[in-house]
């Protein structure tokens, strides 16, 4: 018996990409096969043992190649070369619900997915009422599934796939649905899946959910593995993916009306823990004959684009407090505390009018600044924090 | 742990060299072919019907709206049938046999393609896409020769037990449907020109063969025509099923070719051609996911 799950061995994969669809018949009698494609390297030489009980996370950006290693790994394509060994029975859950078909009730969509599944009728019917049960669908069972909600599609189908009994399973994405109710039944699932010590690979982008089941991790870009090992070292290799390129081009990050418009904008290269705070500064600069109230914000961004703080976007009714007569080119400068993870961080600016709302200018990427913090944590922020006994 | 049937087989099966676990791989991989194929079936019956009013009673009267056109246009009016007695139900047998071939091969062109989400996310037999086809195909035949059946009985046909022997001429049809489906449904994954090319043949067929027309009647105006179209398995099917179920006065490959050998003509055709169109589906199949 074999301690590995999967066994990927010089992984290949190429799609021919024509440039023009040949697939009509006029296109091969007239030989245009011959010109006009493409090979396109998805992926190139990927080698990795899974071994048994391990929950593996594989990430990657859109277009990465993971989710066809993850179709190579189920024998849905083929390997252009090389081979993937699988020692253990097999489920797919690349997507919750094949087979489903809206025509159909809840119920002979739930006997459908389950033969998709590779359940005989009868454990179909052993286990439909813990299914229904746990999707919480009872009344549903007899509608047709196009008049269920998205929602309570993918629950009846989520609940079906719990059910998969199988040595390996590939997971693809599946928390990327669904609303806080169903991600926490999802959690709940992973967590029992982890426990009885089969075997996931796990495909995802969501960071947090890599670190806190997956065991050990790897990351695709461009065909090929670049990071290989703990759950931690693989997300920040990810996030860091994300990081535009410095000499990114400055038009196309800014807009507005031009009314003011910013410069200089300003933060430091790089904090440490020593970094008590984080200071940002830019210039205003009003446009000639202008004169009036602003509102000055800034927002910052974590590698992966999404706001952490800041007195922009959302936040922006409550900063009547940033509000500054303008009439002249005037330097501003804002102090945060710095409770900042290690990471890479950008800034957004704005300058807007608090009447209209309108948006003089909005300067996305106008400052980076890395933090550094050892040991890191798994929080998104570190406040500072007492502890008083009283 | 459960044992896996939707993905490709372990390798702890053949590493263990256990032939019995490996037979009964084998035999899970089959049962999973079953329910795939029922749970398809059943779903192009449940989808298909449920919003019409008569719902699978159009099925029947499809056939029996063809029936009454031919029999009215040709049977009456033209005189094709060169006198046959039991004319109208030799043509309704002609026409079910067809139309189960036209049902088959027209649904197969798409099987695959019909089924290309599924094919993206499940490692399945492909096999199964066409299969379900021919069985959807079948239930209709079966319940539409119900309809025959009281024709006949109506029409006072008398009932002879070589009537039984069509059983292995059906099951001819049903092999050379399967066949020529497995050739289509692979070309259509690549060349979507087979579905039109496949619907001009298949009106083509409908005149070659001898559906509505009798071929004693084509005998009369030239012999070798006559022997030649007999060739084609669909109008050996159709004659020798007519032959046993309906009237001996119908002719047949014997009454056309001198030596008997002519009769293994079609069947060894279906039989070769079939084999063939499975080699070629089973060999194209791994690569249907990323070509549909």
């Amino acid at each position: 018996m074999s301690e590995y799950a999967i066994r990927v061995r010089d992984l290949r994969k190429e799609f021919v990409l024509p440039h023009e669809r040949h697939s009509s018949l006029k296109a091969v009698l007239m030989r245009t096969r011959d010109r006009g494609y493409e090979m396109q390297h998805v992926l190139r030489g990927v080698t990795l043992d899974i071994a048994k009980g391990e929950f593996f996370g594989i990430v990657g950006r859109n277009g990465s190649g993971k989710s066809t290693l993850l179709k190579l790994l189920a024998g849905i394509y083929q390997p252009t070369s090389g081979a993937v060994e699988r020692h253990g029975a097999l489920v797919p859950l690349i997507e919750l619900g094949v087979g489903f078909n809206p025509e159909l009730t809840g119920r002979e969509n739930v006997y459908l997915n389950g033969a998709m599944l590779g359940f005989s009728r009868r454990r179909v019917q052993e286990i439909y009422d813990d299914v229904v049960e746990f999707a919480d669908l009872e009344p549903f069972m007899d509608q047709k599934l196009k008049n269920y909600s998205s929602g309570m599609q993918v629950r009846l189908a989520f609940s079906i796939a719990t059910r998969a009994e199988a040595d390996i399973l590939l997971i693809d994405e599946v928390l990327a649905v669904g609303d806080a109710d169903f991600q926490r039944k999802c959690l709940a699932y992973f967590r029992e899946v982890k426990a009885s010590g089969t075997t996931v690979v796990f495909v995802s982008h969501d960071m947090d959910a890599v670190r806190k089941f997956c065991d050990r991790a790897v990351l695709v870009e461009n065909g090929e593995l670049v990071a290989h090992g703990t759950p931690d070292e693989v997300a920040d290799a990810y996030a860091h993916l994300f990081m535009p390129p410095e000499e990114a081009a400055s038009d196309g990050r800014r807009f507005g009306t031009g009314a003011v418009t910013m410069r200089d904008a300003e933060a430091p290269a790089e904090l440490t823990e020593a970094d008590a705070d984080l200071v940002i500064t830019t210039t205003l600069v009003p446009a000639d004959g202008f004169g009036g109230r602003v509102r000055a914000g800034f927002l910052v961004r974590d590698a992966d684009g999404a706001p952490v703080f800041g007195t922009s976007g959302a936040t922006a009714t409550q900063s009547r407090q940033y509000d500054l007569d303008l009439d002249v080119p005037t330097t501003i400068r804002w102090r945060v505390a710095n409770i900042l993870n290690d990471g890479d961080y950008t800034v957004t600016l704005t300058v807007t009018d608090p009447d209209s709302g309108s948006v003089l200018e909005e300067w996305n990427d106008a400052a980076r600044f890395a933090v550094r913090r050892v040991p890191r944590t798994a929080n998104l922020v570190v406040p500072p924090i007492t502890l008083d006994v009283v | 742990m459960g044992r896996s049937v939707c993905s490709p087989p372990d390798r702890s099966a053949r590493e263990r060299g256990d032939m019995r676990e490996r037979l009964a791989d084998v035999g899970r991989r089959y049962a999973y072919a079953v329910v795939l194929v029922r749970e398809l079936v059943a779903t192009d019956f449940r989808v298909k019907y449920q919003s019409s009013v008569l719902g699978y009673v159009w099925s029947l009267l499809r056939p029996l709206f063809m029936f009454a056109i031919l029999y009215v246009f040709f049977g009456i009016f033209i005189g094709a049938d060169a006198g046959l007695p039991n004319y109208s139900s030799y043509l309704l047998l002609g026409i079910l046999l067809w139309n189960f071939f036209a049902e088959v091969t027209s649904g197969g062109v798409r099987a695959v393609v019909d089924q290309s989400a599924m094919l993206r996310k499940l490692y399945f037999p492909k096999y199964v896409v066409v299969i379900a086809v021919v069985v959807t195909a079948f239930v209709n035949l079966l319940i539409n020769s119900v309809v025959l059946g009281v024709l006949m009985a109506i029409l006072g046909s008398e009932v002879r037990w070589e009537s039984l022997l069509i059983i292995p001429l059906v099951l001819e049809l049903a092999i050379f449907a399967t066949g020529v489906s497995f050739l289509l449904s692979a070309l259509y994954v690549r060349f979507r020109d087979t579905g039109y090319v496949w619907d001009i043949l298949l009106q083509a067929g409908f005149y070659i063969t001898p559906i509505f027309y009798s071929l004693s009647f084509v005998r009369g105006k030239s012999p070798y025509t006559a022997a030649f179209l007999s060739l084609n398995p669909m109008a050996q099917i159709i004659q020798d099923a007519r032959y046993l179920a309906i009237t001996t006065q119908t002719t047949t490959l014997d009454d056309l070719t001198r030596t008997g050998w002519f009769r293994l003509v079609p069947i060894v055709f279906v039989l070769a051609f079939t084999a063939w169109s499975t080699w070629v589906f089973k060999r194209r199949a791994p690569s249907f996911a990323e070509e549909v």
